[in-house]
């Protein structure tokens, strides 16, 4: 029995040390900026966009697919229940955060961002992302090998691809160099989308302040109160004060945004590193950390969101006493 | 060293150095949340979200030094 254990890690090592020495994977090649993949008229459509369109639909399909045979009493292994399951959760977190009154209010946002960041994420680390799509030839890159599909003229990556810096002679003649602009990458992955989420879920912050505390909310910012009564010294440290919670809420819409995007992307990068370091049976484990990633990031973002929600809806007087019960 | 050269130290310092302090501070932040998690096991549900949340700040700060990298990279 420890025979064979050991003869299976050995089997595993030498996978890896063989497999790394004929078969490297692609060197990685790093993109800050999303590649575009279609141009309509003025309007270049992004590879993180079609990504971000098709968790939109699978998300679609899954929802569409439970709620086709909805029931008061959904059976043991429906699709219902799994889903109801998760939502139930989201409904416990804001009634823990929210309390009961707000939190039904919250909760559409807070489940809408969990699960768009989430599918996202996940769909991201699924083959055919980032490995599929249009070769844009320069002058360095990995040299592409042509294949004659039909009427489609597909580069292909071979396994073992050599890099090539600079048009120099040991590439191949006529073969293709270039980078791979894919068809699809995953969608946090552009900051665009990133700041979309945030700013979508600091409007409906606001507008739940403005709704819940009327003018007096904006009193936050501008707080004017007792400087009109003549006490100069406080008043100023009241404007100031203001200044500082206007700049705060600008700060949550950076760190909302950037925090989603770094770690997603620096997750493609590490992948795409490890692809190429350890194209074998390891990058199963930065996998698994991915995973992980994906869901803290997105339960993180909601989380955010509806904390800021409840501080947004919560008068100055009464924080503490009445507005979160659970919570301390 | 030429600016290129430069450049990418820069980058791998503001990140790297930029990743000390939030390190330090998720493994405090985790070590207390496992002693206090040890002492009251009930207390796993208001736990764990103020604990995310604890998570998420410490790691902005990481996140502002990964923008300032990769704005020296890239930008």
């Amino acid at each position: 029995m420890r025979n064979r254990a050991v003869l299976i890690a050995l089997g595993i090592i030498a996978l890896i040390v063989v497999g790394r020495l004929f078969f490297p994977g692609p060197a990685p090649h790093v993109s800050l900026k999303a590649e575009p993949v279609l141009h309509l008229g003025g309007l270049a459509i992004e590879n993180t966009t079609v990504a971000a369109w098709a968790s939109i639909a699978v998300i679609l399909l899954v929802f569409w697919r439970a709620s086709r045979t909805a029931s008061l009493i959904p059976s043991g292994r429906s699709w219902q229940n799994a889903l109801e399951i998760v939502l139930d959760m989201f409904l416990n977190l804001c009634n823990n955060v929210a309390g009961p009154r707000n939190a039904r209010r919250f909760f559409p946002l807070v489940v809408t961002i969990f699960l768009f960041i989430f599918v996202s994420n996940y769909l991201g680390l699924l083959p055919g992302y980032h490995t599929i799509g249009w070769v844009e030839e320069g002058e360095h890159g990995s040299v592409w090998s042509e294949v004659h599909l039909g009427p489609l003229n597909v580069a292909i990556l071979p396994f073992n691809a050599q890099q090539v810096e600079g048009l120099d002679a040991h590439a191949p003649e006529g073969a293709t160099i270039g980078t791979l602009a894919p068809w699809l990458r995953s969608a946090n992955t552009s900051l665009n989308t990133t700041l979309a989420i945030a700013l979508v879920a600091m409007a409906f912050i606001e507008f739940w302040g403005l709704r819940a505390l009327g003018f007096g909310y904006l009193g936050k910012f501008i707080n004017v109160r007792r400087l009109l009564r003549g006490d100069i010294m406080n008043g100023l440290i009241d404007l100031f004060v203001g200044l500082l919670d206007i700049i705060s809420e600008l700060a949550r819409l950076i760190s909302l945004s950037f925090r989603l995007f770094g770690n997603i992307f620096a997750g493609e990068v590490l992948l795409s590193v490890m692809t190429y370091l350890v194209s074998w049976v390891l990058i199963v484990l930065f996998l698994g950390l991915e995973l992980l990633v994906g869901v803290i990031q997105a339960l993180v973002f909601a989380l955010l969101a509806l904390v800021f929600a409840t501080v947004a809806v919560t008068a100055h007087g009464e924080e503490g006493h009445e507005a979160q019960p659970t919570h301390h | 060293m030429t600016d290129e050269g430069l450049k990418l130290l820069a980058a791998a310092l503001a990140i790297g150095l930029g990743s000390l302090g939030p390190g330090l501070g998720i493994g405090m932040l985790v070590s207390k949340a496992m002693e206090a998690l040890g002492r009251n096991p009930e207390a796993q549900g208001a736990l764990f979200t103020n604990f995310i949340l604890g998570l998420a700040f410490a790691e902005a700060i990481a996140i502002y030094a990964l923008v300032v990298a990769l704005i020296i990279k890239f930008v």
